[in-house]
């Protein structure tokens, strides 16, 4: 039958149950905008986590020297395997998948001056690389370590921003002199504030770093501390492990299968299980908003049982005029569709009201930092419409079985 | 002349509970086409559930009927509904027409069903409409109408895929004597056009208009002939099927 038809009779079953088909409608705007709103506030943090996750970096691993736990060619166990300057360098020609790698060195405790300020702080020897590996993002007028610098061995450091802070204030540093234990060093860049929730050597923020073979003339430290790389493919990191253990293996005479012999810390399958979390999270959330839900069908299949009973009249007639069962499914589905699908956008367009709203209320709070703003996704639109239609077309099924298989016989008679 | 309808040894049963009542007993009886008859015998005699049979509504118990040749007992729902559509037009005593929609509508339902284009069905509508003297209340709602004009409604919407038969149960019933008059003509002439009606009435002056009245009692034939004659029509009795 004409779409104008299935509407006329809606619309003339709305006026003959107002109250009943509002409450429904109420019903079912309360249960989208709950699902909405977890599921928003399930993105929201999700998103929030994703960026603080990313502070450290992307798609990274490090790497330590261990020990050795099995003899190799006569060598006993227990060796310790350290990692040496030239060390990224000959892993990346004997792991061609490696887009970038750098060694790096630590110095807690060094003392900081600048003027009047002494301060005792964590110095990193590292290299240009961090940038893109660890967001090592310059604040404007300033920069970050460049591969001059480090060539060059330059007096040059870049200051994480919370130091900054605390050495200058509110004072430009930019090309200012500071003395890192007992040498001159021109300040070059300051980080741009972000968030980190991952560290392997405390907070970025916290950190004051300079080229890593200025590092080793400074401090002459013998050994890195660390390696920091990435391959150019995420899903590469178990090959590329695989490749490390094997060229260094060879390098230090260890069994490439020793893995206590070097300590690598997959950051990218940190990231992976976080986000397995983060969606076990949101799947909960949005249980709990589809059972909310839920509830607000089995509103709709009632209203539909009932405006079949007092249609059966009008059911009985039709099928004496020819019309199939299929049709009388049809218009009863269609109708509890308009209904599920009415109080649903409903209930949407509030619930992205809602989180727009949110999201522009000023407040700046550290809960904020990591709860994040509740987020309407296209995805989250996609799954609560999904569910809607589900629950749409079962909520009208019974019902409309039950209309389809009115006898018209018995139907006509029906007062 | 050719039969239209044929019931061989047809009865139905209702069951309520463990209570089983038969309101067909074996009906034996054959419609030719372009046959005017009347059905008449007091309630309860089976009548209405005669005329349901007759227009694909329900199926039988037992026994078989035959459309046009097709063995009703064996058709699916759908072909059922397709039957009723396009071959059988029903007026009810009690109209049956959709209380929200206008004349109009109420006459496009059975060409909807029967998807007839948009053009061909405003083309339908407005003649039926004319002819039956309803061109005026096109837009105008059932409860709008008086009893007459509503059955005219009905008869329209009986009429719109151009059936074979009309099927009308008490169709009077619940008019006055003018407008009852009215209606009795329709039938006529629609009798005279060449279809083939079956009304079911108490109504004498239907029953004077018929060729054939079939006398039902207790679910079963009781007579059935040319009333004005007072004999049995050769070939529709029972003895002529079995």
């Amino acid at each position: 039958m004409q779409f104008s038809t299935i509407y006329n009779i809606f619309i003339r079953d709305f006026r003959k149950q107002k109250k009943r088909l509002t409450l429904t409608l109420l019903a079912l705007g309360w249960g989208t905008i709950s699902i909405m709103l977890l599921l928003a506030f399930g993105e929201g943090i999700h998103r929030q986590m994703h960026i603080n996750q990313k502070g450290m970096g992307e798609g990274i691993a490090i790497l330590w020297g261990g020990q050795t736990q099995i003899p190799f060619k006569g060598l006993g166990k227990g060796r310790p395997i350290r990692l040496h300057a030239e060390d990224p360098q000959f892993i990346k020609s004997r792991v061609p998948d490696i887009k970038y790698i750098t060694g790096e060195y630590h110095r807690w405790g060094a003392r900081v001056k600048y003027k009047d300020v002494v301060l005792s702080e964590h110095v990193s020897g590292n290299a240009p690389e961090f940038e893109q590996m660890r967001n090592f993002i310059p604040d404007r007028g300033g920069r970050m370590i460049n591969a001059l610098d480090v060539k060059l061995r330059r007096r040059v450091t870049f200051l994480g921003d919370q130091l900054k802070v605390r050495l200058f204030g509110d004072e430009d540093p930019i090309g200012k002199r500071i003395q890192v234990h007992g040498v001159p060093f021109t300040v070059i860049g300051v980080m741009i504030p972000k968030m980190q929730m991952s560290s392997y050597s405390g907070m970025d923020e916290d950190m004051l770093s300079i080229p890593n073979t200025t590092f080793k003339a400074v401090f002459g430290d013998p050994w890195l501390d660390n390696i920091v790389y990435q391959p150019y493919n995420i899903n590469d990191m178990e090959n590329v492990e695989r490749q490390i253990y094997e060229a260094m293996g060879a390098k230090y005479k260890f069994d490439p299968k020793d893995e206590r012999a070097l300590g690598i810390w997959d950051y990218a399958e940190s990231s992976r299980e976080f986000n397995n979390m983060m969606t076990g999270i949101k799947l909960f959330l949005g249980i709990i908003g589809g059972l909310t839900l839920l509830i607000a069908g089995v509103g709709v299949a009632n209203i539909m049982y009932v405006s079949i009973k007092e249609r059966t009249r009008e059911i009985g007639i039709k099928m004496a005029v020819g019309a199939r069962k299929s049709y009388v499914l049809t218009q009863f589905l269609i109708e509890a569709l308009i209904i599920t699908f009415g109080g649903g956008f409903g209930g949407m367009a509030i619930s992205y009201v809602m989180t727009e709203g949110f999201k522009r209320i000023p407040i700046e709070s550290d809960v904020l930092e990591f709860m994040g703003r509740p987020t309407v996704s296209l995805e989250i639109g996609l799954i609560v419409v999904t569910i809607l239609g589900i629950m749409g077309l079962l909520s009208g099924l019974f019902p409309a079985m039950k209309a389809a298989s009115v006898n018209p016989v018995e139907s006509l008679r029906y007062e | 002349m050719q039969s239209i309808m044929k019931l061989r040894q047809v009865r139905k049963a209702y069951t309520t509970g463990t209570v089983t009542f038969e309101a067909l007993r074996g009906i034996n009886l054959m419609v030719n086409r372009g046959e005017f008859i009347a059905v008449v015998g007091p309630s309860g005699s089976g009548k209405s559930t005669l005329m349901n049979i007759m227009g694909c509504l329900d199926i039988p118990t037992s026994g078989e009927y035959r459309f046009e040749n097709q063995l009703v007992n064996s058709l699916s729902p759908n072909q059922l509904a397709d039957i009723r559509n396009r071959k059988v037009g029903f007026v009810f005593q009690a109209f049956n027409l959709l209380p929200y929609a206008t004349t109009y509508e109420n006459v496009e339902i059975p060409l909807l069903f029967a998807k007839v284009s948009g053009r061909k069905r405003k083309q339908r509508i407005t003649e039926l409409l004319a002819r039956l003297g309803l061109a005026d209340k096109a837009a105008n709602k059932p409860t709008e109408l008086s009893g007459g004009e509503m059955q005219r409604v009905a008869i329209a919407r009986a009429l719109a895929n151009e059936p074979d038969v009309i099927l009308a149960d008490e169709p009077t019933g619940n008019l006055d004597s003018a407008s009852g008059a009215e209606i009795v003509n329709i039938f006529r002439e629609l009798w005279q056009s060449g279809k083939t009606v079956i009304v079911i009435s108490h109504d004498v002056s239907i029953a004077e208009h018929a060729e054939r009245i079939v006398r039902l009692k207790d679910g079963l034939i009781e007579t059935n002939g040319d009333l004005s004659r007072e004999q049995p029509a050769s070939g529709t009795d029972n003895q002529s099927l079995s």
